[in-house]
């Protein structure tokens, strides 16, 4: 079974987004590269990330990523940005049950994005 | 062989491919992103034939009850006919039947269509002064309910198209509307949950119609409609709502002004906004479904205030008014 399938595929998602986009919001470390943004357009955005997270199907290429974060790069997204974003993640998955097994690939498919998202 | 047809052209349509591929295939070119069904990007409308199974994944209940769908989940089995998501429709005449002020600002403006409009309470429609100059409203009315199309125009200064229904359109007189569009409407199905409404100055249009709409659907929970206004004056609609309010317990109408007055104390109006005002009667938004129309800033404040207080985001639906120029 895939990953994604043991996760719960697309409910999962549904059942993880509000969560999670509510975790990203509040945290103080990140929420300044939310301000200012549409807000459902970004939870569509949100259910796309968890979906290629949770090894869903997708096809967000790396020129993607890139393209897609360069602005917030150019505002001093780093390193750190990205791990607190992977924690929320965590938390989000943990919060509804998933085991810690589980939440360590997630957080291995997030990582996959790393340089793409950051610009490296 | 199934047929797509498109924009008055008609497309071969070969499995397995989706309504996005085969399109493109023959050239067209429609938005789209994650070609997953994510995004949403290449949102459509079935405008004729079925809607292929699967292609509704993920969408509001609002989306789905108009036939809209992911172009890139689409694997039609029979002929469609599809439109893009944002495409107006047709437009019609309609016979001006009273224009009414319900404030100092605002008139009820009542038309009466051709043809029947396939609307629902709280969508919108654009009203043409000219081919090529006109502005959107939403409806005020419910289709079940009432026999004209209702819209509230706020008289914007040296608006081109405010200025004109107030001050020179006249019963009798034919203009024309587009279709209905947007997706800010009452859908059946949760009879029990709380919702809230929260509108400022003719915002309260759309939510007057959905109010109207979910009462006359049964809708069993609570309701709350908070309507924002600077003053008394710019209230309006509140003996209706009052009445409303007397007829159907589960119903309860706020009234909400920024500063105190002697007028004010005696509607019972409350004062501050209406986002503070729901703050203050709610214990969180978990299961709340929400409406929000008016004052972009107040749609963006209270989207962002009552989403971190609970409620999904699939559950806010909000009509922000958007200056177009004059």
């Amino acid at each position: 079974m895939s990953l994604y399938q043991q996760l719960g595929g697309e409910a999962a998602v549904n059942a993880a987004v509000d969560i999670f986009y509510r975790k990203v919001l509040q945290d103080e470390r990140i929420n300044r590269f939310f301000s200012g943004v549409d807000m459902e357009k970004q939870a569509a955005k949100q259910k796309a990330f968890l979906t290629m997270a949770f090894g869903g199907p997708n096809n967000y290429t790396g020129a993607d990523m890139r393209r897609g974060h360069a602005h917030l790069v150019a505002q001093g997204l780093n390193d750190s940005h990205f791990d607190a974003v992977v924690e929320d993640l965590g938390a989000t998955l943990k919060e509804l049950g998933v085991s810690d097994a589980l939440i360590a690939q997630v957080a291995a498919v997030a990582e996959t994005t790393r340089n793409d998202v950051l610009g490296k | 062989m199934t047929i797509i047809r498109f924009q008055g052209q008609d497309f071969v349509y070969e499995a397995p491919r989706t309504v996005l591929e085969s399109l493109a295939e023959h050239g067209v070119e429609i938005p789209s992103g994650c070609r997953a069904g994510v995004c949403q990007s290449c949102l459509m409308r079935c405008l004729e034939g079925e809607v292929p199974a699967g292609a509704q994944e993920g969408l509001k209940p609002a989306l789905v009850a108009q036939k809209y769908f992911l172009a890139c989940r689409a694997r039609p089995s029979s002929d469609l006919t599809v439109a893009l998501a944002d495409a107006e429709g047709l437009r019609q005449k309609a016979r001006v039947l009273a224009v009414e002020s319900l404030n100092q600002d605002i008139v009820a403006l009542r038309l009466k269509p051709e043809r029947p409009l396939d609307y629902r309470a709280g969508q919108y429609l654009r009203l043409y002064r000219q081919a090529d100059l006109s502005r959107c409203y939403s409806l005020a009315s419910v289709p079940e309910l009432d026999d004209w199309l209702e819209l509230h125009v706020r008289r914007i200064p040296e608006g081109r198209v405010s200025t004109w229904v107030h001050d020179q359109l006249q019963v009798g007189a034919q203009i024309e509307i587009g279709d209905s569009l947007g997706q800010c409407f009452y859908t059946a199905g949760q009879e029990g949950q709380t919702l809230l409404l929260l509108g400022t100055g003719s915002g309260l249009a759309p939510l007057y119609g959905i109010v109207r709409d979910a009462l006359a659907q049964g809708h069993l929970g609570p309701i709350w409609l908070y309507h924002g206004s600077f003053t008394v004056e710019g209230l309006y609609h509140q003996a209706a709502l009052q009445r409303l309010a007397e007829q159907f317990p589960n119903f309860h109408y706020v009234p909400c002004v920024d500063r105190a007055s002697p007028e004010a104390q005696s509607l019972n109006a409350r004062v501050g906004t209406v986002l503070e005002a729901a703050v203050s009667d709610h214990r969180g938004f978990t299961r709340h479904r929400v409406f929000l129309c008016g004052h972009p800033d107040m749609v963006k404040e209270a989207r962002l205030k009552i989403f971190l207080g609970g409620a999904s985001m699939a559950e806010i639906h909000a009509d922000p008014f958007l200056p177009s120029g004059t």
